[in-house]
């Protein structure tokens, strides 16, 4: 055994003994049926270990500075004066909020006015309350047992979000999930968990945060698993602006039955070491799906985003559009997977991915896969990269434009069709504005002009 | 204004094309750059307006005094030279109002001017549009995208009105056009057209200069200058063609 192969196995062993720790911590929880779940997703953990480079999935993304360090988990949230969450809410808009500080919910923070028909809170408190619905559905979506993230956040998952539905409930309000790292203690590892059941006929939409307030060290594991019944909608927007330390790590397991929608707009920001896993598998015929990302790097940051979507049924539509903007040395990976089965006909699959790099230095791996299995389908992808067009950027400099400034109209173009899928129009203006800074900083760390 | 260029020779991708230009320009004056194809006329509109892909081999070029080949594009258009592309670009996303107000404020931010606010600048504007005959409406899109050629063409004066420059450099800007669309082009640069400016017009073919009639023609044929003249000399193009002058250059050598 290598010195690394023994390094890499401690790093394993040091979850699967925190594990025992948090379980001790558990007393009476440790004897719910929940419990069992949480036991086999540590074994599952051990035995899959963290993926290298030599996995398939992970062939662009090394998570080896995640693992060389050994995260723990909060004892309790840190405690730091005020928090001001102004900056990371929407203003007037009908929400409810669940606040959550290192890991711990926050009942101080957070706002539950749940509409009538949704049941929202924090998960937790429905677990402890015996809510039977967290058990039918709480893991039975998440491949635990082949994603080892996806196992080590489900034996740790002691809290997180928790929302049923109930039939035909058409919710207006929004949920607002926000995750804070207080910095107070670092390198710690947060395990949040959202269970999201959207019944028949329902409508419901959330948006979730991640923020930090000064910087730090942290690992970010979150499991989302959504169902949508059959003629549900749900729309669901992250917006992703961790410290620059950070590792993310997020797994979201969508569920769609006969005639429903989803549709999700990542936006991510911040992070060191960034990996999205979205799966979505379309389990009956009519579903529509719209996945749209936009990635916005500089320095060092890497961010991966892993899209598979499982046409299993016929007559459904999945459209997808990620798109980033990466400068200095950042890294992106973009591999979008579909799947159409044999019984799958009539389907529509439309994937996209444009990354416009900045620098150099900078770079994407872009990887459409399809497998379709079906013969009356229409399929297409396509993935651009590029830089600014030369040609516009001459046009606007002949009236009088400076350099710098033609690259920033033409980079904000290449943003703006983001704003538009943002659905939430009161919070729009909000987001645009935190993309326009962070595109800012990444422009006046490249100053060196226009990409040979 | 004044535009001296000596001695000017520009190559491309290591081809030579322009082989020693000689060539003035004054105030109130305006000249007609005529050739056949590929004689490098386009190549002299672009280096003067500062196209970097173009390496200068020799020769200087001084505007209003000073050098013109140190000047990035955009301090050339602040000076106030002004290209009217052959072909212009579509910028998806940009609107023609947005950058036109960029444009006209960066410029006059270079003059040590006040920029204009929303008010002022849409009213010079509306002006402007009369004069090419081009509907409010066009302002909110983008530029010109979706445009038709005609119309391309018809924004590159309009620009060029609302720019008001002390050289404008037409390149082509006939190609492509009919004879109504012509109308409205020479209409526009007509109306610039004074004793405070002088224009540089590109083109192929003499029917364009029947509506603007310039003060000097010159042949360019292989990079180099070869006959200058009054109008007269586009009418006897016209009617001859170019190849009287080639002879007469390759005579010449």
């Amino acid at each position: 055994m290598s010195k690394n192969d023994l390094k890499k196995q401690s790093v394993e062993k040091w979850y699967v003994e925190r594990f025992r720790r948090f379980e001790a911590s558990l007393n009476g929880s440790s004897r719910t049926p929940f419990h069992r779940v949480r036991r086999k997703a540590i074994e599952h953990f051990e035995r899959l270990g963290f993926p290298t480079t030599r996995d398939e999935e992970w062939k662009y993304t090394s998570v080896a500075p995640l693992t060389a360090q050994w995260f723990d988990m909060a004892a309790a949230a840190g405690t730091r004066a005020e928090i001001d969450l102004s900056p990371f809410l929407f203003e007037g808009m009908d929400c409810s909020l669940l606040v959550f500080v290192d890991g711990f919910f926050s009942e101080k923070l957070s706002l539950l006015s749940p509409s009538s028909g949704v049941t929202l809170g924090s998960l937790r408190e429905a677990f402890q309350r015996g809510d039977a619905r967290v058990n039918d559905y709480l893991a039975a979506l998440a491949p635990l047992e082949k994603e080892a993230f996806t196992a080590l956040n489900t034996a740790f998952t002691r809290d997180g979000s928790f929302v049923y539905v109930e039939k035909n409930v058409a919710v207006d309000q929004l949920l607002h999930i926000v995750h804070l790292f207080s910095g107070q203690k670092n390198e710690l590892a947060l395990h949040p968990r959202t269970l999201i059941i959207a019944g028949e006929g329902s409508r419901f939409r959330y948006a979730e945060s991640f923020h930090h307030l000064d910087g730090g060290v942290y690992f970010q594991n979150t499991v989302s698993e959504v169902f949508v019944q059959e003629n549900a909608s749900v729309e669901y927007i992250k917006i992703q602006d961790e410290s620059r330390s950070a590792f993310h790590i997020s797994n979201l397991n969508v569920r769609q039955e006969r005639n429903s929608r989803f549709n999700s707009v990542y936006i991510d920001l911040g992070g060191g070491l960034v990996r999205n896993n979205l799966n979505v598998t379309l389990n009956d015929s009519n579903c529509e799906t719209h996945l749209f990302g936009f990635y916005l790097g500089g320095e060092n940051q890497l961010i991966d985003n892993h899209t598979f979507i499982d046409h299993a049924k016929p007559n459904c539509f999945s459209n997808e559009l990620y798109k980033g903007i990466l400068g200095g040395r950042a890294k992106g990976v973009f591999n979008g997977k579909i799947l159409v089965r044999p019984d799958a006909q009539k389907t529509n699959a439309l994937q996209s991915n444009k990354t416009l790099l900045l620098s150099r230095d900078a770079s994407i791996n872009a990887k459409p896969q399809l497998k379709i299995y079906a013969d009356d389908v229409k399929c297409t992808h396509g993935a651009t990269i590029g830089q600014l067009d030369e040609e516009a950027l001459f046009y606007l400099r002949s009236r009088g434009i400076d350099l710098n400034s033609a690259m920033a109209m033409l980079r904000y173009v290449f943003v703006s069709d983001v704003f538009a899928s943002i659905p939430l129009p009161e919070a729009q203006q909000k987001l645009a504005d935190m993309i326009l800074r962070r595109l800012k900083t990444i422009e006046t760390e490249n100053g060196d002009g226009p990409k040979e | 204004m004044n535009l001296k260029i000596k001695g000017l020779r520009v190559a491309v991708e290591g081809t030579e094309i322009l082989k020693g230009i000689d060539l003035e320009v004054n105030s109130g004056e305006i000249h007609a750059i005529m050739g056949p194809n590929g004689s490098g006329k386009s190549t002299l509109a672009n280096v003067l307006a500062g196209r970097e892909e173009y390496d200068i081999l020799a020769g200087e070029i001084t505007y209003n005094g000073k050098n013109l080949l140190e000047m990035s594009a955009e301090e050339r258009a602040c000076e106030g030279i002004f290209l009217a592309f052959q072909y212009p670009v579509e910028i998806p996303g940009v609107s023609n109002v947005n950058m036109l107000k960029t444009a006209v404020n960066a410029i006059r931010e270079y003059r040590g001017e006040e920029p204009l606010d929303a008010m002022d600048f849409l009213k010079m504007v509306r002006e402007k549009l009369k004069l090419v005959q081009m509907d409010e409406k066009f302002l909110s899109r983008a530029v010109n995208e979706g445009f038709s050629g005609g119309e391309k063409k018809r924004n590159e004066i309009f620009q060029m009105a609302v720019l008001n420059p002390q050289l404008g450099i037409l390149d082509e800007t006939d190609s492509g056009l009919d004879i109504d669309a012509l109308k409205i082009v020479a209409n526009g640069v007509n109306a610039l057209r004074g004793a405070e400016n002088g224009f540089i017009v590109v083109t192929h073919y003499q029917r364009l200069l029947n509506y603007i009639v310039p003060d000097f023609v010159h042949v360019l044929v292989n990079g180099k200058i070869v006959k200058s003249g009054g109008k007269e000399l586009a009418l006897h193009l016209e009617d001859h063609g170019y190849d009287w002058v080639k002879d007469e250059a390759a005579a010449a050598m």
